[in-house]
C-alpha cells in the first residue's frame, strides 16, 4: 500500500515550492470559477464567458510585450472587456450576443499582434504557450497575494449579490418591478466573471480558462437541486480536477515522449470533462417524480375552488 | 360557506369610493415618438377582480408598467392608496411576470422561488429559519403548488409556473396582484385553476387582482370590472356596462359588434389597425364570449 501510494504520489511533491503555490492558487481559482460559473451557466452568458477569455487573451499578450506581469494583463484587459460588453449590448439577450461577437473577433486579433511581436523582441518562444494556455508550475509566488485577493473579491461580489442576481435571472422585469437595478447588477456580475476568467487563465491559460468555469459549473448543474449547492459541488469539482490535474502532471514527468512532463493544463481540462461525462452516467430521478405527482395534483386545487364559487 | 362569501363580496363592493386601492388618472404614454396610450382613468378597490382586456399590441404590457413604476407616464398620474407611488420597489404591489427567462437545468425548486419573494431584491444571503420556510409553504398552500414544491422550477408546467410565480408575489404581502397575461398559452384546466386561485385570493384576503388578458372568455365568471384597452384608449366600470356596442365602437374608432348567443357575448370588432390573431376563433376581429351560468 504504502509502495502503491509513493508511486501515485512522487515524493517530493508536497515540499516543492512550485507545487504548493499552484496547489494554492489552484485551489482559489477552482472556487472562485465554480462559483462565478454557476451563476453564468444559470444566466446563460457562457458565451460572455468566453468572449471575456478571448480579451483577456489579448491583455495577457499585451502584458507580456510590455514586461508585465500576465494576470494584470488578463484583468484590466477582462474588466475593459466587460465594460464594453454592457456598453454596446442592450438588454436583450440576442443583442448582447451580437455585441460580445464583435469585441470578439477584435480582441484574438490583437493577441496575435502582440504574441508576435512579443516572441519577436524577447525571443522566447515559451511565453505564448504560458499565457494561451497556461502553465501553474511557473507562476510567480510574488503575484500570490494578489490572485488570493482577487478570487475574494469576486467571491465576495457574488456573495452580496447573490439574491439579486437569481432573481434578474429569473425575470429582469420582476426583478426591476421590485426596485432592483438590474443593469447595474448585471455589471458587477460581468466584473466578477471577468475577475474569475483572469484567475483561471494564470492557472489553465486564457485559451483553455472557460473549461474551469463553465465544465465544474454544468456538471455541478446536473446533479445539484439548488444554487448554494451547486456553487459548493462546483467548486469542489473544480478543486479535484485542479489538484489531481496538478499530481498527474507531476508525476507524468517520466512520461513519454520528452520525459518533461505534460502540461497541467491538458490534465485539468480532461478531468474536467470526465466529470461532466460522468453526470450523465447518473442522474437523480426525483425531479422526475416529483413532477409526475404535481401534476396528478393540479386537478385537486381546481376543482375545489370551482365549487366555491358562487353559482 | 357560498352565502358567507356573497356576503363578503357584497361588504367589498360597498366600500367607500374614497378608498380606491390604485387609482390612475388620465394617463397618457408616449414612447419613440409612437402616442401607446391617451387618458386612461380607471380605479380598482380592495379585493376587486380586474380584467384588464385588450387585443395583443393595445397597450396592456404598457399600462402595467405604468402602475408598476418601470414606464414613467408622459402625462396625468397613479395614485396608491390614495399617494403618489413610490418610484420603485413599494411592497404593495405584486407582480407576476409573463414567463419565466431560466432553462430547466437551473437549480431553482419552486420554493426557492417563492422564497425571492420574501428578499430576492436585497443584499447578501440569506439564513434559512423555520419562520422563513412557513411563509413559503403558506405561500404555496394557497395557490395549490405544495405537491411541486421541491420540483425544478424549469421542469414545470407553465400553468404550474404561474402558481409558483403568484405564491412569489404573494408572500411579500401585497395589496394589489398585478398579472401580464398568465392565462396566455395555457390549457384550458389550468387557466381555470389559476382564474379560480386569484378569485379566492381576492375574495379571501381582499387582494385587489388587475389581470391583463388577450381573451375575457377565462376571466368572465370572476371578474366584476373589466378595463377594455383598444386603439390607445381605455373603457373601464362594471363588465356589462363596458362590453356593448357603443362603448366598443368608440374606443375602437370603428364599428364593433357585441353579439349575445345563448348567454355567451361575442364582440366582433374588424380592426385594420390591430395586429391579426390568427390563433383566434375568427383571423378579423376578436371575440369575447360572456358565460355567467
Amino acid at each position: 500500500m504504502g509502495h502503491f501510494f509513493s508511486y501515485i504520489v512522487e515524493p517530493g511533491l508536497l515540499s516543492s515550492g512550485p507545487v504548493r503555490t499552484a496547489l494554492l492558487v489552484g485551489t482559489v481559482v477552482a472556487v472562485t470559477s465554480g462559483v462565478v460559473g454557476v451563476l453564468t451557466v444559470i444566466r446563460g452568458q457562457s458565451f460572455a464567458g468566453h468572449s471575456l477569455a478571448d480579451v483577456a487573451t489579448t491583455g495577457g499578450a499585451g502584458a507580456f510585450l510590455a514586461g508585465l506581469n500576465q494576470f494584470w494583463g488578463f484583468l484590466i484587459a477582462g474588466v475593459a472587456g466587460a465594460a464594453i460588453m454592457e456598453l454596446i449590448g442592450v438588454q436583450r439577450r440576442r443583442g448582447r450576443d451580437v455585441a460580445t461577437g464583435v469585441v470578439l473577433g477584435a480582441a484574438l486579433g490583437g493577441a496575435a499582434l502582440f504574441l508576435y511581436l512579443g516572441t519577436q523582441t524577447s525571443s522566447t518562444t515559451g511565453a505564448s504557450f504560458t499565457i494561451l494556455f497556461g502553465s501553474m508550475f511557473v507562476i510567480s509566488p510574488d503575484t500570490v497575494p494578489a490572485l488570493i485577493a482577487s478570487g475574494v473579491v469576486a467571491l465576495a461580489v457574488i456573495a452580496v449579490l447573490s439574491r439579486v442576481l437569481l432573481l434578474t435571472s429569473l425575470s429582469p422585469e420582476l426583478a426591476a418591478a421590485r426596485g432592483v437595478p438590474v443593469r447595474a447588477v448585471g455589471i458587477a456580475y460581468l466584473v466578477a466573471l471577468a475577475v474569475a476568467v483572469s484567475l483561471s487563465a494564470v492557472v489553465i491559460g486564457a485559451v483553455l480558462s472557460t473549461a474551469l468555469l463553465i465544465g465544474p459549473a454544468a456538471t455541478s448543474l446536473r446533479v445539484a437541486k439548488r444554487p448554494s449547492r451547486a456553487m459548493l459541488a462546483a467548486a469542489l469539482i473544480g478543486t479535484a480536477a485542479t489538484w489531481l490535474g496538478i499530481l498527474l502532471a507531476y508525476d507524468s514527468y517520466y512520461w513519454p515522449p520528452a520525459g518533461h512532463g505534460w502540461p497541467v493544463s491538458f490534465f485539468v481540462v480532461a478531468l474536467v470533462v470526465v466529470g461532466y461525462l460522468l453526470s450523465y452516467v447518473r442522474r437523480p430521478r426525483r425531479d422526475r417524480r416529483a413532477r409526475v405527482a404535481g401534476q396528478a395534483q393540479e386537478e385537486a386545487p381546481t376543482q375545489e375552488a370551482g365549487a366555491c364559487s358562487p353559482a | 360557506m357560498t352565502a358567507e362569501k356573497t356576503a363578503e363580496t357584497t361588504s367589498q363592493a360597498e366600500a367607500p369610493a374614497g378608498h380606491d386601492l390604485l387609482r390612475l388618472e388620465n394617463i397618457g404614454v408616449r414612447l419613440g415618438g409612437r402616442q401607446i396610450l391617451t387618458g386612461v382613468s380607471f380605479t380598482v378597490a380592495p379585493g376587486q377582480f380586474t380584467g384588464l382586456i385588450g387585443p395583443n399590441g393595445a397597450g396592456k404590457t404598457t399600462l402595467l408598467r405604468v402602475i408598476l413604476g418601470l414606464t414613467p407616464p408622459t402625462e396625468g398620474r397613479v395614485l396608491l392608496n390614495g399617494s403618489p407611488r413610490p418610484r420603485h420597489g413599494g411592497r404593495l404591489i405584486g407582480y407576476v411576470p409573463q414567463k419565466l427567462a431560466i432553462d430547466q437545468d437551473v437549480p431553482l425548486r419552486a420554493r426557492d422561488v417563492v422564497a425571492l419573494g420574501i428578499d430576492g431584491h436585497k443584499l447578501g444571503f440569506p439564513l434559512p429559519s423555520a419562520k422563513r420556510k412557513d411563509q413559503v409553504n403558506e405561500a404555496l398552500r394557497a395557490v395549490g403548488a405544495e405537491s411541486y414544491a421541491d420540483a425544478r422550477i424549469g421542469e414545470l408546467s407553465g400553468g404550474e409556473q404561474q402558481r409558483v410565480l403568484i405564491a412569489h408575489a404573494l408572500i411579500g404581502k401585497p395589496k394589489l396582484l398585478l398579472l401580464d397575461e398568465p392565462l396566455a398559452n395555457l390549457d384550458l384546466k389550468s387557466e381555470q385553476g389559476i382564474v379560480s386561485v386569484l378569485a379566492r385570493l381576492a375574495r379571501e384576503q381582499r387582494i385587489a387582482v388587475l389581470i391583463s388578458a388577450h381573451d375575457l372568455n377565462p376571466l368572465l365568471r370572476e371578474t366584476d370590472t373589466v378595463v377594455y384597452v383598444a386603439g390607445g384608449r381605455a373603457a373601464a366600470g362594471p363588465t356589462d356596462e363596458v362590453i356593448r356596442t357603443e362603448v366598443l365602437s368608440a374606443l375602437y374608432g370603428s364599428h364593433v359588434d357585441v353579439l349575445n348567443v345563448r348567454g355567451r357575448i361575442i364582440v366582433i370588432a374588424g380592426d385594420e389597425q390591430q395586429e391579426p390573431q390568427a390563433h383566434h376563433p375568427t383571423d378579423t376581429g376578436v371575440i369575447i364570449g360572456l358565460d355567467r351560468n
